[in-house]
């Protein structure tokens, strides 16, 4: 049986207009995705697939999109005017269109960022009443909903690596929700995304961060 | 344990049984299926309140066009008019719901009540109920816990979303959320404030989902008006005495089954009704982006 709902989805969410798909999800997206980045981004090129492609513009999803690069949460009464911010703040972009694209969900849209951290391509999908989902982080397949806290790794393919950091993160008292893990091919650099119903310590973190065949880390928390 | 609002006949009976008021189990139902505190609730009902105060008040003061120009300030117009069809209450009512519901339109802020599309009926019925009968603010938060009770049952058993059940499952149950609201903020008989449910989906019944160009503008925002007014009418009905006959359960079971059965190019495809006459596929074809590269099909395996 499908979760109740709860009495604020009825009444709510307090959003800004004119639809959850094409403003709050958008906004969601921009956000995980600078966090995957990690940090303010300098430019960014913005790729509308499918649904998307046609209707980003009647709908508001590129100003949407622009607001939540500069983490404007999305009941934020300045996303309608998010260009403007994104002037003042010299954030550089351009938008793109793709129809067709059949393996992708209707209301897809890619993000490729780059800022003095370094640069990411963040592929989300927006599936309705502001939920979303990473779909794919630098080409690797990811599944998360930043709806949780996520933790992505890039590590050397080494065995038994995944037992490792689950058995670290139980004894962070976390509960895993999802976990995907892609590799590029055997022994090379494999990325694991992992999603948790509650935070990790830092200090779990920081002991993560520092195994020898770990590469990086990045800790996104839920967002709203 | 809380009552689950899996329809409206075991609504009544706990009521029968209790005597509690009918926001009582809302809250309770909130508290044990989501893990909310009391005043967590009432802090976040009346927040949203608030907000829908606030889109009323933005939809009549400022400027409120769409990119598209299909939105064009048409609150603030029917607010201005010297020419009062009705009374200057229904004028304010509909003068209300429209600009809540171009805020929307217009990239403001609302609630979704039940959903984004349908954002201006509450705001337009409960403020102007409110300001009419002189309510406090703790009658009309109430209200919106009932509504939001109503709008569980009836997506326990039809729908509320556009692309699902049309936009009777949308409009309609706000629509019918806010009769149950004004029912009970003017202290009829639970009995009432559900036949005031019941007549309302009845009203409501059938409306198909055909945004032009796929935008949340026309008709939506009419329907927006003409929802909250049939609100109120079937309010005036219910509290009355008068019986819909129909039991708001089956009521609710026939909206679900009209939804199922309505083509896809009824369900916020923009393939049917408004959107496919001439003039809407002229705009859809102004408003939607033009530029794209459509990449080639990929054969099946
Ligand atoms: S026509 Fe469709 S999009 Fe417009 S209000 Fe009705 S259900 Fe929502």
């Amino acid at each position: 049986m499908a979760e109740k709902s709860s009495i604020f989805d009825m009444i709510g969410p307090v959003m800004i207009g004119p639809s959850s798909s094409h403003t709050a999800g958008v906004v969601r997206i921009a956000r995980a995705a600078i966090r995957v980045l990690g940090c303010q981004p300098e430019t960014a090129e913005i790729t509308f697939y499918n649904s998307f492609a046609r209707t980003y513009e009647g709908h508001g999803s590129d100003r949407a999109v622009i607001a939540g690069l500069l983490d404007f949460k999305t009941d934020d009464i300045r996303i309608k005017e998010s260009f403007r911010y994104a002037a003042e703040a010299g954030l550089q972009y351009s938008f793109k269109s793709v129809g067709n694209a059949s393996a992708m969900h209707p209301n897809t849209l890619k993000l490729n960022l780059s800022g003095p951290n370094g640069q990411v391509e963040v592929v989300g999908q927006s599936r309705g009443g502001g939920v979303i989902r990473i779909v794919e982080v630098d080409g690797f397949p990811s599944d998360f909903s930043a709806n949780l806290h996520t933790l992505m790794i890039e590590a050397d393919d080494v065995k038994g690596s995944i037992a490792f950091i689950a058995d670290v993160i139980a004894h962070d008292d976390c509960n895993i929700a999802t976990m995907t893990v892609s590799r590029r091919g055997k022994n090379q650099l494999a990325r694991q995304f992992i999603e948790m119903d509650t935070a990790l310590k830092p200090l779990t973190l920081e002991y993560i961060r520092h195994l020898s065949w770990i590469k990086n880390i990045t800790y996104i928390p839920n967002i709203e | 344990m809380s009552l689950l609002f899996q329809d409206f006949a075991s609504w009544e009976k706990h009521y029968q049984e209790t005597g509690e008021p009918l926001y009582q189990p809302v809250l309770q139902y909130e508290i044990e299926q989501k893990d909310r505190t009391e005043a967590y609730i009432w802090e976040n009902i009346a927040r949203a309140y608030d907000v829908m105060r606030e889109a009323v008040k933005t939809g009549l003061t400022q400027n409120m066009t769409s990119r598209s120009g299909m939105v064009n300030n048409g609150a603030k117009k029917v607010a201005a008019t010297p020419i009062t069809v009705l009374s200057p209450d229904f004028k304010l009512l509909i003068a209300r719901t429209l600009g809540a519901k171009e805020v929307n339109s217009c990239m403001g802020r609302v609630v979704a009540a039940p959903t984004a599309g349908a954002s201006g009926i509450l705001p337009g019925i409960l403020t102007t109920l409110q300001d009419i009968h002189q309510l406090d603010d703790r009658k009309i938060h109430e209200a919106l816990l009932v509504a939001a009770g109503i709008a569980l049952i009836i997506e326990e058993n039809a729908s509320l979303a556009g692309a699902v059940g049309g936009c009777q499952a949308e409009t309609g149950s706000a629509a019918a959320m806010g009769a149950g609201a004004i029912v009970y903020c003017l202290g009829g008989t639970v009995p009432q404030a559900f036949n005031a449910v019941a007549i309302t989906i009845q009203c409501m019944l059938g409306l198909v989902c055909d945004p032009v160009a796929g935008l949340v503008e026309v008709p939506c925002i009419v329907r927006n008006a003409s929802a909250a007014a049939i609100a109120f009418s079937s309010a005036q009905i219910a509290i009355a005495g008068v019986d819909p006959v129909i039991p708001v359960d089956q009521c609710v079971m026939a909206l679900g089954e009209v939804g199922q059965s309505m083509e896809t190019r009824y369900k916020e495809t923009a393939l049917g009704g408004l959107a496919n006459t001439p003039t809407g596929r002229a705009i859809e074809k102004q408003v939607l982006v033009q530029d794209i590269e459509i990449l080639p099909d990929t054969p099946s395996e």
